[in-house]
């Protein structure tokens, strides 16, 4: 192996089957697949699963929860977590829908919850960074302010009365929702930053070996610090689309969103321990848990077996990570 | 009378390092036996063995006298084997009768611990030990470590042990515990507990032990009777290590200081340490494991900032409150523990190799992939590190190469003054060399570089200087053609056993 040239990538040395074993040897690779096997067998049992309707409704459906799943991953990547996200999309987006409702110009509407959820996301970080309270200590209490909160002001309440103009979400460009926009777009620059920016590079070296990076000049606290509030804009982003794809809003966001939006990040790849994982791969599982929803009401399968399917993934998932890692020493 | 442990040709293997090659140790009942040898010895490994952490990839363990395999620590324990450890191994929040009976609690005629029977047989077990003075139904968390060890040692007592290992007991204990730990010890000596005494303090084995065996490089040296030897017999014994795996050290022009420093204070490892580091010379920083010499590197590069005293760079006074700042002002450290603190090991060969300098790799705020990959490819192709490719995932190169990796990460930064710690624990005799060679040429280009090092062949070899640090204090200075390794050797060991104390 050693005697190998080192400038040629690696599918052209081991030709076609290796070609295949590495894509199948990233989660990226196996969730893409699955995701066509999975379209083409539904496809055949019931051909209208595979109409162009369907297939949009499966993309659009779960595009606030890939939006989400990107700052949660890049949390996760850092070595660290969030639980308060479900509870945060619903503040957000009650924020936006008093605002709307009470005449603000739209465009506020939509851009003043993603600067409140960066702002939540900053105090999250700060207690995590400076006051070296455990990520997931600081987002439960998060978690609990924000829900009762919400409660309480709201009382259960739907906001409805919702200004024309206010539905993003449910505005097309060129036939095609602006949901699955935000979903591909933001999926696509957070990889490319991740993947090229010496920040991004920065968020796998403090997940990877924390110490290590810190003595390589890297700041922790920094990292840490723009991790959540890149999170919170995410959320935010997240919230918007969820206000706006139907006539009101609900003060009860779907429960467990954060469980589903951290199911997205672990699925797609992003290791739990930190350190590992893609914003590519977690969109990939969003879509993936959208089509298996879509897929269970077209066999006729109740849809309650939706969870159970989720948790057999993430067990999967995690146990495919440990078989990689094991076989690697990690 | 045959010994009561006997330990014949035992061998153990790791990947890479013989840690033990032939080794034979004995202990009779009523014995204090002393374990000497420098860090990396093998009497770690040894211990292991014994207490069955580890086991031998050959060679015969017997107890009284008849072979046995001891499989786990469980198995060590019926044997009546008991180890204490450095670190106690106590339950803080559990009382001191809990935890001497942890696992073997007394039990009344139902089947429910016996609480009343449990403090009374902690209670005599102590008093056996002339300890009269520690309630046994305190937290044990709440105690002094003299007193934890002490219940480390009923704990062992309760379970019939005839055999004792001691760790370093008295590394971390004030004088006045170390006078009853002897005391406690000469005790259960008289009891015919047969007591493995390990420490590196020279004079503790003359005052306790009955007989010293001495380990070298993993080989077993020799048995005496203490009271038949001196302290310059098991310092050339300790000592006398090969050194014809060193690549022999280039001749380089030394210049002016570049790092000084004077009276640095940071408790309680850095107790006020001064020397000079000059261009192209290489400063061996020699010490026992604890002597507080990787702390000093530590301080130096701001991962825990100093105290008080000077930092002087070219003459100027630096205040360095990160290692983020260290890099700035031209300082490289390469930590002692590849693994925690050097690599990163889920990431690329290409990517270790570039963190520390992403910034100047970066054209707002995005990493040029050039710029990176031509990094990586130099790296590989100037330190010889053997990767197929800058994408390999660095924990899967060897120890050697991995080392290599997070050098020519520091390397990368262009620093002016270099601090290796244990540049080369762990790695093979090739990658040893090819190290050697690197800093040689790191020196004739000019570079400062201080090495700390467990290992004397390689201090003495490679040095221009030699500084030896003894309780958190420099305490001797050697020119390269003065060193030799017992002058170091015995001027790490200190010339008395409370030098450190517990504070």
């Amino acid at each position: 192996m050693a005697t190998q040239s080192l400038a040629q990538p690696a599918a052209v040395r081991r030709g076609p089957l290796y070609a295949a074993r590495s894509i199948l040897g990233t989660q990226e690779g196996v969730l893409a697949i699955s995701l066509i096997a999975l379209i083409v067998t539904v496809g055949l049992i019931n051909p209208r699963f595979v109409a162009e309707r369907n297939l949009t409704n499966i993309l659009q459906g779960y595009a606030y929860i890939a939006v989400a799943a990107i700052g949660v991953s890049m949390v996760i990547i850092s070595g660290n977590i969030d639980i308060s996200t479900g509870s945060l999309v619903g503040v957000l987006a009650t924020i936006s829908g008093t605002l709307a409702v009470n005449g603000v110009p739209i465009w506020l509407t939509w851009v003043l919850p993603v600067f409140v959820g960066m702002l939540v996301g900053a105090f999250n970080g700060f207690l995590v960074a400076y006051l070296r309270i455990p990520a997931i200590v600081v987002t439960l209490g998060m978690l609990s302010i924000l829900k009762g909160g919400l409660i309480s002001v709201t009382s259960g309440a739907w906001i409805s009365n919702l200004p024309d103009g206010y539905h993003l979400a449910q505005m097309r460009l060129l036939g095609i929702p602006m949901p699955i926009y935000f979903m591909v777009v933001l999926t696509i620059l957070a990889a490319l930053w991740l993947r090229y920016s010496a920040t991004g590079r920065a968020i796998y070296a403090v997940g990877g070996n924390a110490e290590a990076a810190r003595l390589s000049g890297i700041s922790e606290r920094r990292i840490i610090m723009t991790v959540f509030i890149l999170n919170g804009m995410f959320v935010g982003i997240a919230a918007i689309l969820f206000a706006t794809q139907l006539s009101i809003i609900q003060s009860t966001v779907p429960p467990n969103l954060e469980l589903l939006i951290i199911t997205a990040s672990v699925v797609g790849g992003v290791s739990i321990l930190g350190g590992t994982g893609t914003v590519i791969g977690s969109t990939l599982a969003a879509v993936l848990l959208s089509a298996i929803g879509s897929a269970l009401v077209f066999v006729n399968i109740s849809p309650y077996w939706l969870r159970a399917v989720q948790g057999v993934l993430i067990l999967a998932t995690v146990l495919a990570d440990l078989l990689r890692r094991r076989r690697q020493r990690l | 009378m045959s010994p009561i442990l006997q330990l014949e040709n035992i061998t153990k293997n790791f990947p890479g390092v013989k840690a033990l090659d032939n080794v034979r140790f004995e202990v009779y009942a009523g014995e204090v036996h002393a374990l000497l040898g420098e860090n990396g010895a093998g009497k770690s490994t040894l211990i292991k063995i014994i207490s069955g952490v580890y086991r031998p990839d050959s060679g015969t363990i017997m107890v009284d006298g008849t072979p046995v395999q001891i499989n786990n620590p469980r198995e060590a324990q019926a044997r009546g084997i008991a180890t204490i450890y450095q670190e106690l191994l106590l339950y803080p929040e559990l009382t001191v009768a809990e935890n001497i009976f942890m696992g073997h609690a007394p039990r009344t005629r139902f089947g429910a611990i016996d609480w009343a029977e449990m403090s009374r047989r902690a209670k005599d077990i102590l008093a056996s030990l002339n300890i009269h003075d520690l309630d046994v139904r305190r937290k044990v968390g709440t105690l002094t470590v003299g007193n934890r060890q002490r219940v480390e040692i009923a704990k062992a007592l309760s379970q019939n042990a005839r055999i004792l290992i001691m760790d370093e007991p008295t590394a971390a204990l004030t004088e006045a515990d170390v006078v009853r730990l002897f005391d406690i010890v000469r005790l259960l000596r008289s009891r015919g507990v047969g007591v493995i005494y390990i420490s590196h303090r020279l004079e503790e084995v003359f005052e306790l032990a009955d007989r010293v065996t001495v380990l070298r490089d993993g080989q077993y040296v020799d048995t005496r009777l203490v009271a038949e030897t001196t302290r310059d017999d098991l310092i050339s014994m300790m000592v006398g290590r090969t050194i014809d795996n060193l690549f022999p050290k280039l001749p380089a022009e030394i210049g002016a200081p570049v790092l000084e420093v004077r009276d640095l204070v940071r408790q309680p490892m850095t107790r006020g340490v001064s020397f000079t580091l000059r261009a192209g010379e290489i400063v061996g920083l020699a010490g026992l494991v604890g002597s507080g010499r990787s702390e000093v590197a530590q301080v130096i590069f701001g991962i825990w900032p100093a105290e008080s005293g000077q930092v002087l760079l070219d003459g100027k006074p630096v205040h360095i409150k990160s290692p983020e700042q260290a890099m700035k002002l031209g300082i490289a450290y390469v930590p002692e523990d590849r693994g925690t603190q050097g690599l990163i090991r889920k990431m690329r060969v290409r990517e270790n190799i570039s963190l520390a300098v992403l910034r100047q790799l970066s054209a707002y705020g995005f990493i040029s992939p050039r710029k990176e990959l031509n990094l990586a490819s130099d790296s590989i192709q100037q330190f010889n590190i053997r990767a197929y490719s800058p994408e390999q995932i660095a924990n899967k190169l060897s120890g050697g190469n991995q080392q290599k990796v997070v050098v020519s990460k520091w390397l990368a930064s262009r620093p002016r003054v270099l601090i290796m710690d244990e540049p080369t624990r762990g790695i093979d005799v090739g990658a040893k060399a090819e190290i050697h060679r690197l800093m040689s040429e790191l020196a004739q280009r000019g570079l400062a570089i201080l090495m700390i090092s467990s290992e004397l062949p390689e201090i003495v070899g490679m040095s221009d200087r030699v500084l030896v640090m003894r309780g958190g204090r420099i305490v001797a200075e050697y020119q390269r053609e003065e060193a030799t390794q017992e002058q170091i050797v015995a001027a790490m060991m200190s010339e008395t056993f409370v030098t450190v104390n517990g504070s």
